[in-house]
């Protein structure tokens, strides 16, 4: 009788490891998938990584000017996780991605897979990235093609256990990582959509406003709603149309203050928030009104930060 | 009553009245709160200023002065406002690299206070004196203010 329970518990767990394994297995792009991406365009890439603030994590700290443009890697995220340490994207062969390959930067970029077909952590917005079009993704590489090669090694995360667990992460992939919009928008309103795909996508503004759970999970029902930073320390705005968010500001002040830094009482954008809009300053007129009428669209809700 | 029984609790008093003034002024809660107000003060300038600048007011160079001026007297202040013991308080945003990196932070104020010094003429030199002023903003901001 005990013989046949422990095996049946042997069983059971080799059972639980195989699901596991099946469950968290790496998702890349098929070949038919791969087959169809379309060609870069260096130029438009360009726009991609201002609007994908590619910069602000893979630039070195303090990096300013065109010393922005040499992806060196080391900007810290300290998370409840542990530290997450950006890696160098530059051209190098050895410590950028100067060799992969198209399919292994769009495998990156909105499957969250690394070349070596493991899982990254999502510190690496992918699950915003997952929403871009190929056309974007496939534009940025050619894009970053352009910039410089530099040879800083990059370093490893220091996560604790369990989260230092890589395969873990495809479990978290089931629930988190959709290439579908957050929001459902007013079809045929082609500056609302544009806005919401800035937003959502590359711009991803929801890594940091909205609210985290345990898991690191985004709280799709505090979207864009502000909350406890899930980085560093302190809280991020609320950005939802809100009383305690950018309920009285209006369209063309959002789009404006993402042009100058500088909010409606001239009140000056700071900390990481000062980068991003460096970033967003790069944007057309147009982009930057898109993303505020979306702004503007989202679903009203009181911040849930702390103060 | 002679002079020296008058005086004795008269210095007492205030002596004790300047020491509690003193006390509230430097108390880090209350500096914290001075210099969001001294900000404040600074954003309102930078207000008029960018109003000039976009053409929704019109230009006046006594006004445009004032709105340097006004940004320049935050400028001097600034250097005094974050002494050590006034990290916490008033949900303070200044960032710990100020007393980390004091030199840094002195630098970035000094700068700020140069580039507000400019004299204005007319429209265009006020465009670019406020160009190169408002500059400062963003770059202090980043550098050494923090979430809360």
């Amino acid at each position: 009788m005990i013989k046949k329970l422990s095996i049946a518990i042997l069983a059971l767990t080799a059972l639980g490891f195989a699901g596991f394994w099946i469950l968290t297995l790496p998702n890349g792009l098929k070949s038919e998938q791969v087959a169809a991406l379309p060609t870069g365009d260096a130029v438009a890439g360009e726009t991609i990584f201002w609007a994908g603030g590619c910069a602000s994590c893979h630039a070195a700290k303090g990096a300013t000017g065109d010393s922005k443009l040499v992806l060196s890697g080391g900007v810290e995220l300290k998370t409840p996780f542990g530290t997450f340490h950006a890696p160098n994207i530059s051209s190098d062969e050895q410590h950028g991605i100067g060799k992969w390959s198209l399919e292994q930067f769009v495998n990156a970029m909105k499957r969250g897979v690394s070349p070596q077909g493991e899982h990254y952590y999502p510190a690496f917005p992918y699950t915003s990235y997952a929403r871009m079009t190929n056309k974007d993704v496939v534009d940025l590489f050619a894009y970053l093609k352009t910039l410089p090669d530099d040879q800083t090694a990059s370093k490893a995360h220091e996560l604790s256990f369990p989260f230092n667990i890589r395969r873990g992460l495809g479990l978290w992939k089931k629930l988190y990582l959709s290439p579908e919009p957050v929001l459902s928008v007013e079809a045929g309103n082609a500056q609302l959509e544009r806005g919401r795909y800035l937003v959502e996508g590359p711009a991803h503004c929801g890594a940091c406003h909205t609210p985290r759970n345990l898991i690191g999970g985004p709280k799709l029902k505090n979207w864009l709603a502000g909350g406890p930073a899930a980085e560093g320390s302190g809280s991020v705005p609320n950005l939802t149309p809100h009383a305690s968010g950018l309920g009285n500001w209006s369209t063309a002040e959002i789009a404006d203050s993402l042009k100058t830094g500088f909010t409606p009482e001239f009140d000056s954008f700071g900390s990481s928030m000062a980068d991003v809009q460096e970033n967003m300053a790069k944007l057309t007129d147009e982009d930057r009104a898109a993303i505020a009428e979306y702004l503007k669209a989202v679903p009203a809700i009181e911040s849930s930060a702390s103060k | 009553m002679k002079l020296t029984q008058f005086k004795a609790p008269f210095v007492a008093t205030l002596a004790a009245s300047i020491a509690l003034f003193s006390a509230s002024a430097i108390a880090s809660g209350d500096v914290a709160k001075e210099r969001q107000d001294l900000m404040k003060n600074v954003g309102a300038a930078t207000g008029a200023g960018a109003a000039m600048v976009k053409g929704e007011v019109e230009f006046n160079a006594v006004a445009a002065q004032l709105v340097l001026r006004t940004m320049n007297n935050g400028g001097l202040a600034f250097g005094y406002m974050f002494p050590e013991g006034s990290e916490k308080g008033a949900n303070t945003e200044a960032g710990p690299a100020i007393w980390s990196d004091r030199a840094g932070f002195d630098a970035a104020v000094n700068k700020f206070v140069a580039d507000t010094s400019a004299t204005v003429t007319d429209l265009d030199s006020f465009k670019a004196a406020f160009g190169a002023a408002t500059a400062n903003c963003g770059a202090c901001h980043k550098a050494y203010r923090v979430k809360n």
